[in-house]
């Protein structure tokens, strides 16, 4: 068989196709651009809190903006595109249909991404990935801004034409033959965050809206010097992104949940489990947003609601936890590249779960808020858990794409030494968050302390950023050089799999 | 589904929501304790403003990015802020307020022991926010 990416075609071909596979890649490829693009930002911040005083970067503003454009790269130009790629490839042939619902809509979904990504870098904004007023309105420097609110603008109308496209062809297209209850985890996982990304973006996209007026000077929605009220901010940016971060997580299980059952030649232990533990994040996602703001002075009645709506969510995350668990439990299991990766991200997840419950209690919370332990708590999920998820689901759906197999030792290397960095960085930053250090700092005072621990943290970033060269060069090599890979079953475990490149070559 | 019994996923579930309870059931006791405020406790107007804290005593004595305050005296201060969004932080006693203009938020302590501590900013206030810092001093009582 042969298989679409060998065979020569101009680039121009995949660009203009809407085939849900062509778009996939294009997805793939630029959010792994990105991927690259927002690390190397990592690294420079790294770098510069090596010591306290000033390193590589020359003031505090050109820092401010590089954290400002590494957590909205990674955010919403790696993560998201990513999981676009693995739902374009996947979810059309786990529902049985020849492409997605709307295929130009699809493509049009994928094309508004490089025109944000390049307003985003273009601009690069100091106003953080939160972008709040009244700071944004009235001490962030334009263009930079604007061009960061039209990025974002354009990132989320992207996002919402992806998840409707995501939401009707699972429920509308999928295979007549196959009950709802016969879709895959994977196709269940981009159900549920399509759900949430169509009732939760449209808040944001208003928020940014009024906050575009706002710095034009004509609307004072967030500008208490016009009678309006940052914390009303606070409430629409948290809204739609509380939710988000299950939008971000959700797709990442979604590969695990297929990685793992697979690696470890069982069936899933509970997919009723599964799929429950999907919709009850879904929902219970949107009762939680404000416990971002336990600061800002809200009142006990309302601290309390949201602590207990956040506290909600746990019981369904650990279902997922106990799933994956419970199915590699006496199974032969096959430790390939992607199912170390997805072993290393559930255990990642879990630390990072645990660290959360301590955040969302109350009286901790003051102790931990917007200090190095809320760093090293979400990229414990951004990274150990979700960029962990992907980048061992791009390892397994690498031969299906090029035809070839990556190098497995490259790839084993690349994990442990990603799996080191992680947690010595963020394991390490969850202490500095105890010492008291604040987030977003440029410059920071000689306490012994907090230098040791930023040095173990940026040795750890240091490590990664190995781990990521390797990947890269592994990665480009292969998808040219690599082993022609069996492509029936190219982790040699037996059985069929889902096949994306079947899409174009239908053999039944 | 599977058709195996689901029993142990139950227990684990109710073991978790159990555990989930007892944090917030603690959280929620201790922290209205704490949002308790002595009735003596002197108020001090904390204003920030980039990229630095200003401290209004009672008696009307101002102090920046340094704060004095007596030993075992209670003390509630009134969070404001001039431009944009701060966060009063003292960091060793777990005081932390954010500054948002247009909003008088309050917070307190009590000072047990004689000493010095870091008073920083937690919230990012634009290009000198990492050196938005200050120092409390706990005295000894002057009568």
């Amino acid at each position: 068989m042969t298989l679409e990416l060998q065979k020569p075609r101009p680039i121009w071909q995949i660009m203009f196709s809407t085939h849900h596979t062509d778009v996939g890649l294009l997805y793939l490829i630029t959010s792994l651009t990105f991927l690259f693009l927002g690390g190397s930002l990592a690294l420079g911040i790294r770098a510069e809190l090596f010591l306290p005083g000033s390193q590589i970067i020359a003031d505090s503003m050109t820092f401010n903006r590089i954290f400002t454009v590494h957590g909205t790269t990674l955010i919403f130009l790696f993560i998201i595109p990513f999981a676009s790629a693995v739902g374009n490839y996947y979810v059309p042939i786990m529902v049985r249909y020849k492409d997605m619902a709307y295929p130009k809509l699809n493509a049009i979904a994928f094309w508004m991404i490089p025109p944000a990504g390049v307003l985003i870098w273009l601009g690069f904004a100091d106003f953080t990935w939160y972008a709040t007023p009244p700071y944004s309105i009235i001490s962030a420097p334009g263009p930079a801004a604007d061009m960061w609110i039209f990025g974002l603008k354009i990132l989320g109308v992207s996002s919402v034409l992806g998840a409707l496209n995501f939401v009707v062809t699972i429920l509308k297209c999928k295979h007549p033959d196959m009950s709802i209850g016969q879709i895959p985890l994977l196709a269940w996982s981009f159900l549920s965050s399509s759900l949430i990304i169509i009732v939760a973006i449209p808040t944001f996209a208003a928020a940014l809206l009024m906050l575009l007026t706002d710095r034009l000077g004509v609307s004072g929605f967030f500008n208490p010097a016009m009678g309006g009220d940052p914390i009303a901010y606070a409430h629409l940016f948290w809204f739609t992104f509380h939710p988000e971060v299950y939008v971000l997580v959700i797709p990442a299980i979604g590969m695990m949940y297929e990685i793992i059952p697979r690696f470890s030649r069982k069936p899933i232990y509970s997919y009723n489990s599964g799929v429950f533990a999907f919709v009850m994040l879904a929902i219970v996602g949107f009762s939680s947003w404000a416990h971002h703001m336990y600061a800002t002075g809200m009142s006990f009645t309302e601290k309390t609601v949201f602590m207990v709506g956040t506290l909600a969510a746990v019981p369904a995350s650990a279902m997922h936890v106990f799933n994956f668990v419970a199915t590699m439990w006496n199974a032969r299991i096959r430790f390939s590249t992607p199912m170390m990766w997805a072993v290393g991200g559930i255990a990642l997840f879990f630390s990072a779960g645990a660290g959360g419950v301590v955040n969302s209690a109350m009286p901790l919370d003051f102790t931990t808020h917007d200090t190095y332990w809320v760093v090293g708590h979400f990229h414990l999920f951004v990274m150990g858990t979700i960029a962990f998820g992907s980048i061992g689901y791009l390892y397994y759906m690498f031969p299906y794409v090029t035809g070839r197999m990556y190098n497995e030792t490259l790839g084993k290397i690349h994990f442990v030494l990603s799996f080191i960095g992680t947690v010595l960085v963020f394991f390490t930053q969850h202490v500095l968050g105890l010492y008291g250090m604040p987030r977003r700092i440029y410059d920071y005072p000689p306490i012994p302390e907090w230098i040791a621990m930023n040095q173990i943290a940026s040795i750890g970033a240091m490590i990664i950023g190995i781990s990521m060269a390797i990947f890269l060069a592994n990665m480009i090599y292969s998808a040219g050089k690599g082993k022609p890979a069996d492509t029936d079953d190219p982790f040699g475990l037996g059985g069929r799999y889902y096949y994306p490149f079947e899409a174009k070559n239908p053999s039944h | 589904m599977s058709g195996h019994s689901n029993w142990p996923e139950w227990i684990y579930v109710a073991v978790v929501i159990a555990l989930m309870a007892w944090v917030g059931a603690e959280a929620w006791e201790t922290e209205r304790l704490i949002e308790h405020v002595p009735e003596d406790a002197k108020i001090i107007i904390v204003t920030g403003q980039q990229w630095f804290w200003t401290f209004e005593h009672e008696d009307g004595t101002k102090e920046i990015g340094e704060l004095h305050v007596e030993v075992g005296k209670a003390y509630k201060f009134e969070v404001i802020s001039k431009d944009v969004n701060h966060s009063f932080n003292i960091h060793d006693y777990v005081v932390l307020m954010d500054a948002i203009p247009g909003r008088v938020n309050t917070v307190w302590f009590a000072p047990d022991k004689v000493g010095e501590h870091d008073i920083q900013c937690r919230e990012y206030c634009g290009l000198i926010h990492y050196n938005m810092r200050g120092t409390l001093y706990v005295t000894e009582p002057s009568s």
